[in-house]
């Protein structure tokens, strides 16, 4: 399996009250709990469960995934620039691994 | 030509015929009462309260060829202040084997209440939106999207 890696797009400088949009994609496989591998076998349900963004440590943007959602889960989301600061981005997945990542961004 | 006559109608041919008709008549019955999972889910979340049917924006193709990937994204205007902004946001399909998709929670911090993913779906279905408003309002709107190939696994 591939290494799960997320990457995020955020830009660096933004100006008072624009409106920025974030862009989020981690690599990973989500597996259904439907789906069978080569053997006929069913492969376990994995799947990124929850996804959070906070910015200098408040939350500003959560999301529940389901099954439903497709392998590497790609998100958008707009955000108010304000002030100078750091997104904390955290997904879960069903065995209770997190990936974070964070992005600093400048505001003038 | 009595006989002839009385093959024309026989006993089994009418017994094949009633079967025939009842058999069709408790098809049709059990296709109308089957539940719409995402209309049921919509009156949990909501408890019972109004759901008004608004012309919300919500963007997904009119053809999926893959839906293994389907995008997804909605716009709902509001102003996003303490006194009135969308709290959270459910995304529903109905012809999926979980009427669950993804839900999303707002924060007035956003400036403004929308987001972009990439679903499954496993055939031509309806989506729905559905989002909730600080004051307990709710507001939904449905599309429906024609799917060529399946993405939900075996």
């Amino acid at each position: 399996m591939s290494k799960i890696k997320p990457r995020g797009k955020v830009p660096k400088t933004a100006s008072v009250d624009e409106i920025i949009e974030i862009k989020t994609l981690i690599r990973h496989p989500m597996h259904s709990g439907r789906m069978k591998d080569k053997d006929g076998k069913k492969i376990p349900k994995r799947i990124i469960n929850k996804f959070l963004v906070k910015f200098n440590g408040k939350q500003v943007f959560g999301m529940d995934l389901e099954p439903s959602i497709s392998t590497n889960p790609y998100i958008a989301f707009p955000f108010k620039a304000k002030k100078t600061g750091t997104f904390d981005f955290e997904w879960t997945d069903d065995n209770g691994d997190k990936y974070n990542m964070s992005r600093k961004m400048t505001v003038s | 030509m009595k006989q002839i006559k009385m093959k024309i109608i026989s006993r089994r041919n009418v017994l094949y015929l009633l079967g025939g008709t009842t058999g069709s008549v408790l098809f049709s019955k059990y296709a109308l009462s089957k539940p719409n999972l995402a209309l049921n889910k919509i009156k949990e979340i909501s408890k019972n309260a109004k759901v008004e049917e608004v012309d919300l924006f919500l963007d997904v193709p009119e053809i999926a060829e893959n839906g293994n990937q389907v995008k997804v994204s909605f716009d709902i205007e509001s102003p996003m202040t303490e006194e009135d902004f969308v709290k959270t946001v459910y995304i529903l399909a109905d012809g999926n084997p979980a009427p669950n998709v993804a839900k999303f929670s707002f924060t007035t911090d956003m400036g403004a209440c929308s987001a972009t993913t990439r679903m499954r779906l496993s055939k031509t279905q309806n989506i729905y939106l559905l989002a909730e408003y600080n004051n307990g309002n709710f507001a939904m709107t449905k599309s429906k999207v024609k799917v060529t190939i399946g993405g939900c696994g075996g």
